[in-house]
């Protein structure tokens, strides 16, 4: 095991691959001589030139829907859409071909598609650069919605995604790129569409993914020192999503919270909270708790920001509720 | 060509025109559903375009996709049996009329959304230069699609990175209700390939002979190198956008004036004119033709619905991977 950043976890996902097989190259805005905007592909230009790693316009329409083009004759497309807030701009592609095509043309048209993009706040870049709108994606059959919370599982779910036929839209974190965690050495992969227990504990479970695991980890280690012992549970795919860790968990506990750093309203925790009440209501000796972000579109003012945003404190009041 | 290309070109049109007449009858019958878009009076610029491509080329198109899914060799019966919604469609009855495609023959698709496989046809040439096989990919759309970003998108990136695309748009005046000029800028769509600094012409779509002799062209300078090309295709369609459509925008004077250009009687009294065929052999085209095409209705009628199993497959090539 190496102690290593998500950044660097995500580097060495997308070298690895790229390595392994010709077939898989990048395309995006300033992913080539620039080296990315998150650095995440710093060297790659030099080391795999300029056909495998393709500096485009700022064309997001025009990067996925090209990306979708050439995974239908058999390339295995990186498409990085720069940041969350500007793949909106190509949610056509997104949503009515990448996700549609499969099924639409009755199982003829394969689209082995990695979209990577960045989401979340916390970096005072306003309300047009800072959202978390994770869920929106989530919404579509045929899509799946891939988004960790640590360094290993961001290497083995990205190791996971460029090698799966179906369109993956992988989702990291703005402000977890520094995150340090144990990945394994070599080649390993993670399935998609497992959720896994990040933390046990007997009294509440916490449902969360991407940064949240983080917030939702530090609250825990808080708890234990009230006594209090949380199960964190990573969603890690929010599409297909896999419940049977988070019942699991409930059973055992019978009190969920569910935090997630996007707004509440329609949100992940709402379609995990529905689901809890669907299938474990006889479970619960608490309703469902969900931390989210306030209904607000992102201040830029630091304070304000931060009180837009679920803080771990937010996460470590929440559960004091539902015991 | 030879005489026996020439009549296919006939055969390949009359088909097209035959079976939209018989898919319009089915649609009033209740038997076909959602939107119909006719290609009647379009019939020369797929039938044009294709009959001069490569097997290694790829075609894709909008959602006014059956005489392309023909030309494409598509059988008559598949098309069908797709707008009847059956299990034995080219697309197994998921996709209808506006979602044919049959990859096996190039074939990438009927998009409804207009425009967005524009981007897509650049992908699909980007995968071939990337693994180094010469092919042109044949992109057709509407005047009403050099409207939306994803053209310009699209006509921009291929260029930038030389892209071996013939884009193809077929002009037939209006997009929906709303003509060209009320629409488009620049109301010479050709013009709009200028902007992206790329080789253009414009040919009438009527002839489907100088559609051909211009496509062939075109493409083999894309395949010996010279990156994108554009082409105007100017037509008309006879037929309303869709079923029910009650043509408010236009008179019927216009229409019949586009009639008499009628691209299959254009081409009857120029097979017969060059002495390429008599007229009892075109007779004898039509019939066989319409033959074919009763034959497909036939075998739609007869086949079998899709599996209610069917509904929750190829969601996912693998729910877990
Ligand atoms: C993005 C989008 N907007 C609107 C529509 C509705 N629509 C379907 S066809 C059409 C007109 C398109 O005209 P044109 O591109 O000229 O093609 P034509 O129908 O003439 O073949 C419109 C507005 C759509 N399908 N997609
Ligand atoms: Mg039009």
């Amino acid at each position: 095991m190496a102690r290593i950043t998500m950044r660097e976890a995500i580097s060495q996902a997308l070298w690895e691959e790229m390595e392994r097989d010709p077939k898989v190259f990048i395309m995006g805005e300033e992913v080539g001589v620039w080296g990315g905007t998150y650095a995440v592909t710093r060297g790659f230009y030099d080391h795999f030139g300029p056909d495998r790693v393709r500096d485009t316009p700022i064309s997001e329409a025009a990067i996925v829907g090209a990306a979708i083009g050439a995974a239908l004759v058999g390339l295995r497309p990186v498409a990085e859409i720069m940041t969350i807030n500007f793949a909106f701009v190509a949610m056509d592609h997104i949503v009515n071909e990448a996700a549609k095509f499969h099924y639409m043309f009755g199982g003829q048209m394969v689209v082995p598609l990695v979209i990577r993009t960045v989401s979340g706040g916390g970096r005072q870049l306003g309300a047009t650069h800072s959202q978390t709108p994770d869920a929106i994606f989530a919404h579509f059959p045929g899509l799946k919605v891939v988004a960790p919370g640590t360094p290993a599982d961001a290497k083995g779910l990205l190791k996971a995604a460029i090698r799966c036929d179906d369109p993956v839209f992988f989702i990291e974190h703005a402000t977890l790129y520094q995150l340090r965690g144990e990945v394994p050495e070599g080649d390993f992969t993670i399935p998609i569409g497992q959720s896994k227990v990040q933390r046990e504990g007997r009294d509440v479970t916490i449902v969360t993914y991407s940064k949240m695991l983080d917030t939702s980890l530090k609250a825990a280690e808080e708890l234990t020192r009230e006594g209090i012992e949380v199960e964190v549970v990573d969603l890690r795919t929010l599409r297909p999503l896999d419940m049977k860790p988070v019942l699991e968990s409930v059973k055992k506990t019978n009190r969920a919270v569910i935090v997630e750093e996007g707004w509440k309203s329609y949100g992940v925790g709402a379609e995990v909270a529905a689901r809890i009440y669907e299938e474990a209501f006889d479970f619960l000796d608490a309703p469902v708790k969900r931390v989210a972000q306030v209904e607000v579109p992102l201040p830029y003012n630091r304070t304000l920001e931060q009180m837009a945003l679920p803080q771990v404190k937010d996460v470590v009041q929440a559960v004091r509720e539902v015991l | 060509m030879d005489k026996k290309e020439y009549l296919d070109l006939y055969y390949q049109m009359v088909v097209i025109r035959r079976l939209e007449e018989r898919a319009a009858e089915l649609y009033q019958q209740g038997k076909i559903g959602g939107f119909l878009h006719l290609y009647i009076g379009q019939e020369a610029v797929s039938t044009g375009i294709i009959s001069v491509r490569r097997p290694e080329d790829r075609v894709i198109t909008a959602y006014r996709d059956h005489g392309v899914a023909i030309n494409c060799g598509v059988s008559a019966k598949e098309v069908m049996a797709e707008l009847l919604g059956k299990a034995t469609g080219c697309s197994k009855g998921k996709g209808g009329s506006m979602h044919l495609a049959d990859v096996s023959k190039n074939f990438w698709g009927g998009h409804a959304i207009v425009g967005a496989h524009l981007p897509i046809a650049a992908g699909l040439a980007l995968g071939d230069v990337y693994q180094n096989q010469k092919a042109v990919t044949i992109c057709m759309f509407g005047d009403g699609a050099t409207n939306i970003g994803f053209f310009h998108e699209a006509l921009n990136l291929s260029k930038v990175w030389n892209l071996p695309v013939l884009w193809v748009c077929e002009n037939n005046k209006y997009g929906m209700g709303t003509a060209v000029e009320r629409a488009s800028a620049v109301p010479e769509i050709a013009l709009k390939a200028d902007a992206y600094g790329m080789k253009r012409d414009q040919v009438d779509g009527m002839d489907v002979i100088k559609v051909r002799e211009v496509a062939a062209r075109m493409l083999e300078e894309i395949r010996s190198g010279s990156g994108p090309q554009f082409l105007e295709v100017v037509t008309y369609r006879f037929r309303g956008h869709s079923m029910g459509d009650p043509e408010r925008y236009r008179t019927s004077d216009e229409v019949r004036k586009w009639q008499q250009d009628d691209p299959i009687g254009v081409y009857h009294n120029y097979l017969l004119a060059q002495g390429i065929a008599t007229e009892d052999e075109l007779q004898k085209t039509i019939r066989e033709a319409e033959e074919e095409v009763e034959e497909a209705v036939r075998f739609a009628e007869a086949s079998p619905e899709p599996a209610p199993e069917d509904l929750y497959k190829h969601v996912y090539v693998s729910e877990t991977c």
